[in-house]
């Protein structure tokens, strides 16, 4: 960990209001001038179990959780199960307090509720014998008993809160203006009064740490959102106005911000009766005129397969979003992995062709979203956003002028009715909407729309004429298929002109790379800074583009590397296969560092699986996997 | 001018201008009932008094999702089952044009079943026909979900071990609001019922029988058919859901055993569509989303103006 840093970690069970009080920190540490960023842990279950949120505050912009965490409020589970199921389960309302135990550093502050855990239960964890091997301070409180005294036991978490402003001495007026915000009448009496109390009882406490919350102040307005947001808020600016879905966990983000907002900007949204009508739904929209996004997770995007298919024959424009969790099938519902670029990249059937984005962090959500959905509609291609439920549910701040964009509404290539007029038009009196040889070279054939005149046309799976209709000619079936793949390269061209989505990281010279894409990109950022702090010589690209796949750009930088490292979260190096695929060398440079446990990399792990896999050592953690070169 | 100047065009329609022009290849077998839907729908449309330009056809996989090649009109080509939920869409991002669906027995109430329960549950404002030859005809004659019990196809070569669909009864326990059945066989009353069902304000779903002279030559049970309305024999209001369905568990049983009856089955017109709803509820806006994008004059929201202050 570094100096001058503060990760507080909220420890409880679902339901215990971890995750929204964990937010509120955020922000109101962002509010006092501080960076933040948080990393979500949480089971798939609705109540009880263990889930922490750690929200990281630094003076300078945060790029990844850190390592480990400094300060544990440990709220204990108030919804563990009946005392019956022990046997099985253990004693399950301790979990937030002992599962916590492995990433407190030394020194740390450990905040638990005593009003909610027996104290011979905590003598029985070994609580006491663990503070003193790693000098913690043990902090136990009644959060319980205070939270009770002014309002509900729930209030637990506000008493936490002031508890933590005690210790670290940063004051409750930032907390007392957003409970201010966010409440009112007895409700809002009652949580600062426990906000208050619980803040003087832990400041006569006296907790002797040396903890110290950084002082910074932005220099221009921020904002805190998650990637979700940052997501849905690109489609918004863009013009979509149409989105359907059915509910598959981290997608499911998206989905619900979208179905909020979109009827306030005039907007349409349909939850639907599964994933194969939710991408349909889109398609249909999209046929007619209006801009429109679906979207789901691994299993759900496994249905949209047939759909998908159908808007590349077709050519209709969709922006589909991938939430990746861990898999195969619905694998581990609430944990990030990187597992299913080689899913997004190769499913239906056919000489497909789609783009795909896998945006690295916030920032990225909002201008590859706005980026997917320029493209689809120009191009008249499906455009899916790849990320993980890493960035989904992650917080971060950044400047509010990030967003201070434009809106993009046009519907890209698709003609008025004076423009359908001029337009070619079969001796039937059919459009021709599929084209052989667009007029202006593009291999985009400008389409009409349902209602509009003199522009009829036939949408088909099938392979089909300029017109529409049902065609096995070999001579129209090579002009198609080559239009429609020709779009690829066109789009490389634009994507290098317009929008340059890799990111490049550390000194340009250096000896060794790091090859990065999606979520882990900021990790091994900071990794990179403290490989070079350490003295090895390395830099890091982080790719976006997954297809059309930015060959020029990674084989450059590869040229410049003796050897690079694939970080991805997986197990079968997906993306490494994916760049030695589209470079067609460059086998016997990349060696890969794969975690596929369930939970992102942390820093100092990538910075040890740099070292001992440069130094030819076997990886000592056991929940990384090292795969050396293989060759071409 | 308007974006969609082809919408509300008022002058007579005509029949042929929903031929194409130049004829697709025809590929449907000679003697197909399919032949009998495209005629019916051909005639039906100057009583509804649309332009092709106006309407939207969408349809499924098979041989009837060739429909679209001879039916001039814009039309969407979808895929297997999966016409209702594109046609859905459709719909409610431009209400002012007319959609309408069709499918096979396979594709819609096998492989598309779950989005037809859920379109009829909807209320969606738009026509579903259903060419119900009770066989997979492009596939070669396999066994569809409206083949009798004991059907006998490469694919179940002792007989189908299951009861048929009941496609009226199950639409009209999803929520469908004009339900009929009518065959390629009496032109007439398909024309009307297509017309009528066109015109509903709701969804509406037809039945209709139709005749494969290649894979299934037993289905000869089609001829002689009984309109129900103009039979004395059956009694019952169209407009009472009790009656109705009572009316139409016995016709799906008859429909396997000689006489096969025909007509509407349910007509409700108090139930507002799904658009309808979603406009007072305010989740669809009041003109038509697709207009927005040809609007010179519409005004695109930021983000930056509407949410970012919630996150400060």
């Amino acid at each position: 960990m570094t100096d001058n840093e503060l990760i507080w970690r909220i420890a409880g069970g679902s339901g215990d209001g971890i995750d929204s009080t964990s937010q509120n920190f955020a922000k109101a540490l962002m509010r006092s001038g501080l960076h933040v960023f948080t990393h979500r842990h949480y089971p798939s279950r609705i109540r009880g179990g263990h889930t922490f949120v750690e929200v990281r505050a630094k003076d300078e912009p945060v790029q990844s959780r850190g390592d480990g965490y400094n300060f544990l409020l440990a709220l204990g589970d108030s919804f563990a199960r009946n005392p019956q199921d022990e046997a099985y389960y253990g004693k399950e309302e301790l979990k937030p307090l002992y599962e916590n135990f492995d990433d407190l550093r030394e020194g740390g502050v450990l905040v638990y509720d005593e009003g909610l855990l027996d104290d011979e239960d905590v003598a029985e964890i070994g609580l006491e014998e663990a503070a003193e091997e790693n000098g913690w301070h043990l902090v136990p409180m009644d959060l319980r008993g205070i939270a009770k005294e002014h309002g509900r036991e729930i209030m637990r978490n506000t008493a936490g809160i002031g508890a933590t402003a005690a210790i670290l001495d940063i004051g409750t007026e930032e907390f007392e203006t957003l409970i201010e915000e966010n409440m009112s009448g007895d409700m809002l009496e009652a949580n600062l009064n426990v906000l208050q109390d619980a803040y003087e009882a832990a400041s006569e406490l006296d907790v002797d740490h040396d903890i110290e919350v950084p002082e910074s102040s932005h220099d221009e307005e921020q904002v805190i959102l998650s990637g979700s947001n940052a997501i849905s808020y690109g489609a918004l600016d863009e013009g979509c106005r149409f989105i359907s879905g059915y509910p598959m966990t981290p997608w499911t983000d998206v989905f619900t911000i979208m179905s909020q907002h979109l009827p306030e900007f005039g907007g349409i949204s349909e939850q639907v009766e599964d994933e194969i009508a939710a991408a349909a739904l889109a398609l249909g929209a999209s046929h007619m005129g209006v801009k429109s996004m679906s979207g789901s997770s691994g299993g759900g995007f496994a249905l949209m397969s047939e759909p998908l298919g159908l808007a590349e024959m077709t050519e209709t424009p969709i922006v589909l979003v991938e939430a990746m969790r861990a898999g195969p099938s619905t694998g581990m519902p609430t944990k990030p992995e990187q597992a299913d670029l080689e899913h997004v990249l190769y499913t239906s059937q056919g000489d497909s062709a789609r783009v795909v984005f896998a945006p690295a962090n916030i920032r990225e959500c909002y201008t590859q979203t706005r980026a997917a959905f320029r493209i689809a509609y120009e191009y008249q291609i499906p455009a899916i956003v790849v990320y993980d439920q890493k960035i989904q549910g992650e917080l971060r701040n950044l400047p509010a002028s990030h967003f201070d964009e434009e809106p993009n509404a046009d519907p890209g290539s698709v003609l008025t009715e004076a423009e359908i007029e001029e337009a070619a038009h079969h001796a039937s009196g059919k459009f021709k909407r599929f084209q052989h040889d667009p007029e202006d070279g593009s291999n985009v054939s400008p389409r009409s729309v349902p209602g509009q005149k003199d522009g009829r046309y036939l949408a088909t799976g099938n392979e089909h004429n300029e017109e529409g209709h049902i065609s096995e000619d070999p001579e129209n079936r090579i002009a198609q298929m080559e239009r429609r793949l020709q779009k690829l390269d066109d789009i490389r061209a634009d994507l290098d002109e317009n929008a340059d989505h890799q990111t490049y990281y550390g000194p340009e010279d250096a000896d060794y790379g790091i090859l990065v894409w999606g979520s882990q990109q900021d990790t091994v950022f900071e990794a990179v800074d403290r490989l070079n702090e350490n003295g090895h010589s390395v830099k890091a690209l982080g790719v976006s583009d997954m297809a059309p796949y930015p060959v020029e750009q990674v084989s450059e930088w590869l040229d410049s590397v003796d050897e690079a490292l694939v970080v991805e979260m997986n197990a079968t190096a997906q993306f490494r296969g994916l760049t030695q695929k589209e470079i067609g060398k460059y086998g016997d440079k990349l060696s890969s560092l794969l975690k596929y446990n369930g939970n992102p990399f942390e820093p100092a792990e990538i910075v040890d699986g740099f070292e001992t896999s440069i130094n030819g050592e076997d990886l000592a953690a056991s929940n990384m996997k090292y795969l050396p070169a293989a060759g071409d | 001018m308007s974006a969609f100047s082809a919408i509300g065009e008022d002058r007579e329609i005509e029949r042929d201008e929903f031929t194409p022009g130049i004829e697709p290849q025809a590929t449907w077998c000679p003697g197909c009932g399919d032949f009998g839907v495209l005629k019916a729908l051909k005639q039906a449309m100057p009583e509804v008094g649309r332009n092709p330009d106006e309407i939207a056809l969408f349809t499924g996989i098979g041989c009837s999702g060739k429909l679209n090649s001879y039916f001039n009109s814009y039309g969407f080509h979808t895929i297997h089952g999966r016409s209702l939920p594109v046609a859905r869409a459709a719909k409610l991002a431009n209400p002012d044009v007319e959609v309408i669906a069709a499918g096979g027995d396979g594709d819609g109430y096998g492989i598309g079943g779950n989005h037809l329960i859920h379109t009829a549950r909807e209320n969606h404002d738009m026509t579903y026909i259903v060419f119900n030859n009770e066989i997979f005809g492009l596939t070669k004659g396999q066994t569809s979900p409206t083949s009798p019990k004991g059907h006998k196809s490469k694919t179940q070569p002792h007989g189908s071990a299951k009861s048929p669909i009941r496609p009226l009864s199950q639409s009209l326990n999803a929520g469908a609001t004009y339900i009929a059945r009518t065959a390629a066989v009496n032109p007439n009353q398909a024309k009307e019922i297509i017309a009528e069902a066109i015109e509903h304000d709701g969804f509406a779903h037809i039945d209709f029988l139709t005749q494969c002279p290649t894979w299934n030559k037993d289905a000869k049970h089609y001829v002689p058919y009984t309109d129900i309305q103009q039979s004395d024999d059956y009694d019952f209001d169209v407009s009472n859901r009790q009656e109705a369905a009572e009316m139409m568990f016995e016709t799906e049983n008859k429909l396997y055993e000689g006489e096969v009856l025909t007509g509407r089955y349910y007509v409700e017109d108090e139930r507002p569509s799904y658009g309808e709803e979603k406009r007072q509820i305010g989740e669809m806006p009041d003109d038509p989303l697709a207009e927005r994008y040809f609007d010179e004059d519409a005004e695109w929201e930021r983000t930056y103006d509407n949410l970012l202050e919630h996150h400060k």
